[in-house]
């Protein structure tokens, strides 16, 4: 049975921006993409485990600010070197003009 | 009083190195989202009005050049001709390899493999070597891009004036990479899959500095060379001279940029050649910006940092006599004091840093 976790209201993640979500010791990035769909990934990147949520979103790709790493943010592949890892991401369902993760449902490129 | 001078051993293999700052918090200015937002946007028209004019007078110079060949214009327009080529090649290989100065990557990326070139780079090996100087700048041990370590070599300085020592370590890498062989330094931070790239790339750079040279011998002039991989001897200088204030004499082994990095204002002609890399605190701090930017954030942090410098004579005021005492005194650093008010370095973090 999925395991859906609110994060925050819908409007509380300007377009083309993401947030930083901690929870139970974890934690992720939730998006809002230009076209107002909602993803999720894991927060850290992948390289050498700094936050994604002080970085820039430009269309579906986020850059982490350390070294410009790049991920697709709904697939969670990795783009551009230094990072070959890519991100774990999770479903997200908007419900009530609110923002659900579930973080059970890990999906993998 | 100094602890006594030690040499310290600034491979990456060495005493010094093993857990890098990759966890630690280095120092940052706090700035509200919505303006970083603003500074960190990214503009393929703002990119292509700086690639544009350079790669425009690099190539009107270099045709001048030819034009003027065997004549003794030929001198002046040189000497113009390279410091367009591999000075600014030198700052635009550090630009796009950030990926920050076009909002497509794609052209970021195609500029950064020519401006590789162009500074006899080679762009996956440096790619990685940047990313860990920026993970751990100036941390004996772990920065594999420390120009200055002490004692500085002053001859080495001098000769990389025209680049002898920097490029021909560059052609030496090549031809090593381009026969599969890493160094164990270089081991250290490209990870095995890149390495094919490097290896590929290498290849690719020999094999135009070798068809420049055949060019050169069928006709019998040295106009090809001088024009292909020759300006980045000759023609390296003004970086040289600029990028030497970035870190040169600062602090070791601390996690806060303004402490070890260098911010010096230049002159407009100076910044295009070098991309306003001369903002070297802010571009450390917040590498996400891009270089139209810095100005900007300049304005933005600098009550939070140690004085900018007025000039690259001040700059040097400091560097020439630091680097001196540091022949025999290698504990000696200049100091960088923090205005009243502003942010503390944070403390020295590295001994519980777990390992990359
Ligand atoms: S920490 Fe994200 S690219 Fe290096």
């Amino acid at each position: 049975m999925p395991n859906w976790i609110r994060v925050c209201a819908a409007d509380e993640i300007e377009a083309e921006d993401l947030i930083r979500f901690d929870h139970d010791g974890r934690t992720f990035a939730v998006y809002r993409s230009p076209d107002d769909n909602y993803f999720c990934t894991d927060g850290l990147c992948t390289h050498e485990q700094v936050h994604l949520a002080d970085d820039l979103v430009m269309d579906y790709v986020i850059e982490c600010p350390k070294h410009n790493g790049q991920f697709d943010y709904r697939t969670g592949e990795a783009m551009r070197a230094p990072v070959c890892v890519n991100l774990g991401t999770y479903p997200v369902k908007l419900e009530g003009g609110e923002v659900f993760i579930n973080i059970q449902g890990a999906e993998q490129v | 009083m100094n602890a006594p001078a030690t040499l310290r051993d600034y491979s990456l293999t060495g005493p010094a190195s093993g857990p890098g700052f990759a966890h630690a918090e280095w120092y940052a200015t706090p700035i509200p989202r919505t303006r970083m937002k603003e500074l960190m946007k990214r503009s393929d028209r703002a990119g292509l009005r700086d690639f544009g004019l350079w790669a425009g007078l690099t190539v009107a110079s270099g045709a001048l050049l030819i034009w003027v060949w065997g004549t003794v214009w030929a001198w002046p327009v040189a000497l113009i001709y390279g410091v367009l080529y591999a000075s600014g090649a030198e700052s635009r290989w550090h630009e796009y390899g950030h990926g920050t100065p076009m909002r497509t990557r794609w052209m970021n990326d195609a500029i950064y493999q020519l401006a590789s070139f162009m500074s006899l780079k080679n762009p996956v090996l440096w790619r990685w070597s940047h990313a860990r100087h920026h993970t751990d700048t100036v941390i004996v041990g772990r920065d594999p891009e420390i120009a200055f370590p002490r004692p500085p070599s002053l001859l080495a300085w001098v000769l990389n004036l025209l680049h002898v020592v920097a490029t021909s370590k560059e052609i030496w890498k090549a031809l090593r990479l381009s026969l599969g062989l890493l160094t164990a330094d270089q081991k250290d931070f490209l990870p095995e899959s890149e390495r094919p790239k490097a290896f590929r790339a290498a290849r690719a750079h020999v094999g135009i500095l070798v068809s420049a040279g055949i060019a050169a011998m069928l006709i019998s002039s040295w106009l090809p060379l001088v024009l292909i991989g020759g300006p980045t001897f000759y023609g390296s200088w003004l970086h040289h001279v600029m990028a030497t204030t970035q870190h040169a004499g600062l602090a070791e082994d601390v996690p806060d940029h303004r402490l070890n990095s260098r911010t010096v204002l230049l002159n407009p002609v100076f910044r295009f050649i070098y991309s306003n890399m001369n903002y070297h605190v802010e571009h450390h701090m917040y590498p996400m910006v891009p270089f139209y930017y810095l100005p900007a954030l300049h304005e933005d942090i600098r009550e939070d940092c140690p004085r900018a410098y007025p000039s690259l004579l001040a700059a040097y005021r400091e560097i020439v006599p630091a680097v001196i005492r540091q022949q025999t005194d290698f504990n000696h650093y200049v100091r960088r004091p923090l205005p009243a008010g502003a942010g503390p370095t944070p403390a020295y973090q590295r001994p519980l840093i777990a390992a990359e």
